[in-house]
């Protein structure tokens, strides 16, 4: 009985808190929003699995107006003062952000320090929201066509459809690299992550 | 800290997270505002990036055994739309095409009918109303005229509708754009039997306008009085669908 009495303590200690439930389901229903983009899009696009599904009228619908849902969860987690914190996090880069970019791109072996998040995720935070709102707008230049000069329309496509295929390589750059750290995806999962995952791959956070 | 990095080091050691945020330089609002600059200088030199793009991608498609490169927007080469989930496949045995609607004779033509008609080829661009065209393509078959002046068009007509075996698909024209020579009920392209997923046996193809004109898996012509907007045509499209001269688009005309 006392052994167990002392336990939480210990657990506490072990498990250190990164996210809240509102920043989780933030990333949850944007990851949603976003795969029925890339899911909707690929069956446009890639001929195969157009032949296989074919709907396009369908398609079209949802993938428009899942595109247009996409900014909303971040929009409104704005409201959360955890998020608003980590967004500042993901914005702010200091001298540490620079050694672990120097690392990750010779890929030296060695650490790479990082405060609660690393070089490479401020990269992707702070590129995939500029390249959603891009996606957003010359979408919306191809639904809307009245509202832009006719000239533009091509030109939307033509963005809209190279940035896709960029995004669609770096997204599964995102995801392969979760694949390969579960207790990143814990974190985002759970919440919490390991005191010993933390000091190692953020050794500068303090949570 | 670590001595091999004298920058992190630097990084007071208590509560470095804490002031991270006022310390460091907002690169994350310039890489955001940088991507949506970049976004905007896209479509700004769209067209002269998408003319070179187009060139060079149309050629490395001819040497490439893999296809990867028809995966690339504007990659070259045809695309496969439907409409529907699935199409049924017709072949020579189960095969037909109506002729009915304001005519003096209603017909019923088997493929081998059709291919007993005079054919006419033609060598045009195909232009698609989303962006790509693919330069050069045959098409052959029977001239739409010819099955209008056989089927004897009725006075009070003033357009063709045309319907399709998935079931789905809709096309129309006027009767005086169906009666064009460019207009073609198209057994072979490619100067090979139009395979099903370009819409074969038989489509329709309308040289002069947008692909969507050129409906696939045709099955049915009817005239009547007055046009009757099709599938896409309901769903926004332009009805006379002139390349480079509607939809919004400056594309170069295909004829």
């Amino acid at each position: 009985m006392n052994q167990r009495l002392e336990e939480p303590p210990v657990q506490a200690e072990a498990r250190v808190r990164r996210f809240t439930p509102a920043e989780r389901w933030i990333h949850r229903t944007t990851a949603v929003l976003m795969g029925i983009c890339v899911a909707t899009a690929a069956c446009l696009y890639v001929p195969a699995l157009a032949e296989l599904v074919g709907r396009r009228a369908l398609l079209v619908t949802v993938h428009k107006w899942t595109g247009l849902l996409l900014p909303i969860p971040v929009l409104a987690g704005l409201a959360s003062r955890a998020f608003r914190a980590d967004v500042g996090r993901l914005n702010r880069w200091g001298a540490h952000d620079r050694v672990w970019l120097r690392a990750a791109r010779r890929r030296a072996p060695g650490p790479r320090p990082a405060a609660k998040f690393n070089a490479g995720q401020k990269l992707y935070a702070s590129w995939i929201a500029g390249a959603t709102l891009v996606m957003l707008a010359t979408g919306l230049m191809m639904w809307f066509t009245h509202l832009t000069p006719l000239m533009w329309r091509t030109s939307a496509t033509f963005v809209h459809d190279w940035l896709a295929l960029t995004i669609g390589i770096v997204l599964a750059g995102h995801i392969g690299m979760a694949l390969g750290d579960p207790e990143a995806r814990r974190g985002l999962r759970t919440g919490s992550v390991s005191r010993e995952w933390a000091d190692r791959e953020h050794p500068l956070w303090r949570p | 800290m670590n001595p091999e990095h004298p920058e992190a080091r630097e990084a007071p050691p208590e509560h470095p997270e804490d002031r991270e945020p006022e310390r460091g330089a907002p690169i994350g609002r310039r890489i955001l505002l940088g991507t949506l600059g970049l976004g905007a200088l896209g479509v700004v030199s769209a067209p002269v990036l998408q003319r070179g793009l187009e060139g060079f991608l149309g050629e490395a498609a001819q040497k490439d055994p893999t296809g990867l490169t028809g995966l690339l927007p504007n990659g070259g080469g045809f695309r496969y739309y439907s409409v529907t989930s699935s199409v049924p496949r017709k072949n020579a045995k189960n095969y037909r095409l109506t002729v009915g609607g304001l005519v003096d004779k209603q017909a019923s033509y088997t493929l081998a009918d059709l291919r007993a008609l005079p054919q006419t080829r033609m060598v045009e661009d195909v232009q698609c109303v989303t962006g790509w065209r693919v330069p050069d393509t045959p098409f052959e078959g029977v001239r739409l005229s010819a099955l209008l002046d056989a089927a004897g068009v009725r006075s009070s007509a003033g357009a063709v509708r045309f319907t399709c075996f998935d079931g789905a698909y809709t096309e129309s024209l006027t009767l005086e754009q169906a009666r064009r020579a460019d207009v073609l009920v198209a057994l072979r392209m490619q100067d090979k039997d139009i395979s099903h997923n370009h819409g074969g046996p038989v489509r329709l193809y309308v040289a002069p306008m947008y692909f969507y004109k050129s409906a696939k898996w045709l099955s049915g012509i009817e005239v009547t009085e007055k046009v009757e907007p099709g599938y896409w045509e309901e769903r926004g499209y332009d009805i006379d669908a002139w390349v480079g001269r509607s939809n919004g688009r400056d594309d170069e005309p295909t004829t």
